[in-house]
């Protein structure tokens, strides 16, 4: 009764018409960005974050969160008629998309997508709202010796899961607290590697180096491939599926939302990852795998609601534990600072209102986006039109915008194009820049929780694995270490990513 | 010794470098601390030692294990895309909204595969109104529209 309680009063906030114009430019930022390839949620989102200061807290989340959703949605029209992946997490949809568009079913692709999002956009929804208070109690008790862990196997978990070299991902993550700790320490006072730049004592802010490493490095990365697009525009004729094409989607659908709730909920993952994962299990479980890659329905229907499903599940840890899963979630909790909100299981207490109306607002988000993407397909197509060679300078103009007036101060966008000439190094070296954008946001968290259980226990480093629930996070992290570095598993984890790349 | 893996070579230097610039700093110029009250030298000289672990590992495998090279980088679009930011942030207070705009779109625009003046120009013109309307007049972001020169 508390949920529906709860519920209801989430509505509440989430139908405003603030609120509803907030949502609703979120939701059509999101399918925009996610409709072009080469701008992802990410950047756009550290883009933002300077301006929702001038929000309330629950406008500038409702809208952050549409972003990220409303990218699935545009990622697969991309992947179906370009064949080229809108957003990382379409990248699977492309492979079966792209076939039923040239078979002239480009239609009924689109509206599986849409409908498959919407309905696993319904179901992450009440996941969230059901799962998310009783985690929220646990992490009540949560003492510093059991923050630590937690963040030490959600760091862990990120970089098993993430692209390529398990090592240098946890090298990445290592960088990532070390940027972190620059600036003032809390604990004394003393200037960490500041360099006597007066600029860097209250540290690098974090929407710079996500700008830098997700956003310019991506773009000097994107000038380096050429300009060319194959559009099926004239293909997109009947939109609606037919009785056959539901009859086999459904089923995708389900399982597709099933597994991508739950690869939303663990640390590093998310949207894509999920998406990947359902795209493989229904390929496994097929009757008929020889289909697959030659415009099966079911290759778009689970991936595509696998990864919206994900994309939502993903707000748990980060609303429950203050614990990002991924980069996304990473600028989300930087955007609750921004507002002077500590990110935690207090806030659901605290902030009811943000909280329950975050949630309501997704599902009037994604009832939102199934109206943007199916009878407004047109418009987004006449958008893949558009060169890169006139996105890439807007795209400049609008981050340098946000990081200027982040304090006024020329230095912040010099330390983003450093970032960027950084990020692009990683890219060209192989090492995934995501595992270090969370590192970054955890590092001073890490720093302080760690110092606190020592105090707590005496210097005794036992504590962490003395305590039950502390001790499980470290077995589970040594675990996920000790299995990814088994060679077979370790063999099966880079076939994965290689057919995923 | 032969580098199979020049990607991983090159990633384990950069790793090994920044570990031990990062676990020397705090060393040599914070306080350690003891592990019951850790220092502000601390964490950082730990995490510093470990990711120069990490990085030597890393490079003691790109002499093991095949690997493929680095790419070569696109120098360009990498140079020119960085000066035009920072050239924004720097002329901002000089020139205005109008002028550290025009120095962005015009140099990053450089670094892709064609650029036509009359295209650009048209772009720049288009950004600039958008930046004016949505920033300056709808966030009003305290930005000086004009060069300094020129009564701001």
């Amino acid at each position: 009764m508390d949920i529906l309680h709860n519920l209801v009063m989430g509505f509440g906030v989430a139908v405003s018409p603030i609120h509803l114009l907030y949502c609703f430019i979120g939701v059509l930022l999101g399918t925009l960005i996610g409709v072009l390839p080469g701008v992802g949620p990410v950047a756009t989102i550290a883009m933002l974050l300077p301006i929702t200061f001038n929000l309330s807290p629950v406008a500038a989340l409702i809208m952050l969160a549409g972003i990220y959703y409303g990218a699935q949605y545009g990622g697969s029209t991309t992947a179906i008629l370009v064949n080229i992946p809108g957003e990382s997490s379409s990248v699977v949809t492309c492979l079966d998309g792209y076939q039923m568009a040239r078979q002239g079913r480009a239609g009924p692709a689109l509206a599986i997508a849409a409908l498959g999002s919407f309905f696993a956009g319904c179901v992450a929804t009440v996941l969230i709202a059901v799962a998310a208070p009783p985690l929220a109690e646990v992490a009540l008790k949560f003492g510093p010796a059991e923050y630590f862990s937690l963040m030490v196997f959600g760091l862990v978990a990120a970089t098993v899961l993430a692209h390529g070299s398990l090592i240098k991902a946890i090298a990445m993550v290592v960088w990532g607290l070390l940027f972190g700790l620059i600036g003032t320490d809390v604990n004394s006072g003393v200037l960490r590697f500041t360099f006597g730049i007066p600029e860097l004592s209250d540290g690098i802010g974090f929407v710079i180096v996500a700008m830098g490493m997700f956003g310019t490095a991506e773009i000097i990365s994107n000038l380096e491939l050429k300009d060319e697009r194959e559009v099926f525009t004239s293909k997109v004729t009947h939109l609606y599926p037919t009785k056959d094409d539901i009859k086999q989607a459904w089923g995708a659908v389900l399982r597709g939302t099933a597994l991508g709730s739950c690869l939303g909920i663990l640390p590093g993952g998310g949207a894509l990852l999920s998406s990947f994962g359902a795209y493989s299990l229904e390929k496994k479980i097929s009757k008929h795998p020889e289909r697959f890659g030659k415009g099966a329905i079911e290759g778009v229907a689970a991936p595509e609601s696998a990864n919206n499903a994900g994309a939502q599940t993903s707000f748990i840890p980060m609303l429950t534990l203050g614990i990002p899963s991924n980069a996304v979630m990473a600028l989300m909790i930087g955007a609750l600072m921004i507002q002077g909100i500590a990110p935690g299981p207090q806030v659901m207490n605290e902030k009811p209102e943000l909280f329950w109306g975050l949630i309501a607002s997704m599902w009037v988000g994604n009832a939102m986006l199934v109206i943007l993407n199916l009878p407004l397909i047109g418009m987004w197509v006449k958008l893949l039109t558009v060169p890169y060679r006139y996105l890439f300078p807007s795209i400049l103009v609008f981050m340098a915008i946000g990081v200027f007036s982040l304090s006024n101060n020329p230095f912040d966008v010099l330390i983003m194009a450093i970032f960027g000439v950084l990020g692009y190094i990683c890219v060209k070296l192989e090492c995934e820049p995501a595992p270090m954008i969370l590192g970054f946001i955890l590092g001073p968290l890490m720093e302080e929780n760690l110092r606190r259980a020592m105090l707590l226990s005496r210097g005794d480093p036992t504590v962490f694995v003395t305590k039950p629930i502390s001790a499980g996070f470290m077995i589970a992290s040594l675990i996920l270490l000790v299995m990814v570095a088994l060679p077979a598993i370790r063999k099966k984890r880079e076939e994965v990513f290689v057919e995923e790349g | 010794m032969q580098i199979k893996s020049p990607r991983d070579f090159w990633a384990g230097l950069m790793f090994i470098g920044s570990g031990l610039f990062f676990a020397a700093w705090a060393a040599e110029f914070y306080q350690m601390g003891t592990a019951v009250r850790m220092g502000p030298a601390y964490f950082p000289t730990v995490l510093g030692g470990l990711l120069a672990v990490l990085g030597l590992i890393i490079f003691a495998s790109s002499f093991a294990v095949e690997g493929t090279p680095v790419p070569a980088f696109a120098l360009r679009p990498l140079i020119l895309i960085s000066v035009g930011c920072v050239l924004y942030g720097y002329l901002m207070k000089p020139l205005g909204l109008v002028g550290a705009t025009a120095a962005l779109v015009y140099v990053s625009a450089a670094g892709g595969h064609e650029f036509k003046w009359k295209e650009v120009t048209i772009l720049y013109v288009i950004l600039m109104i958008f930046s004016w309307a949505v920033f300056v007049k709808g966030l009003t972001l305290p930005f000086p529209m004009w060069p300094e020169a020129l009564g701001g």
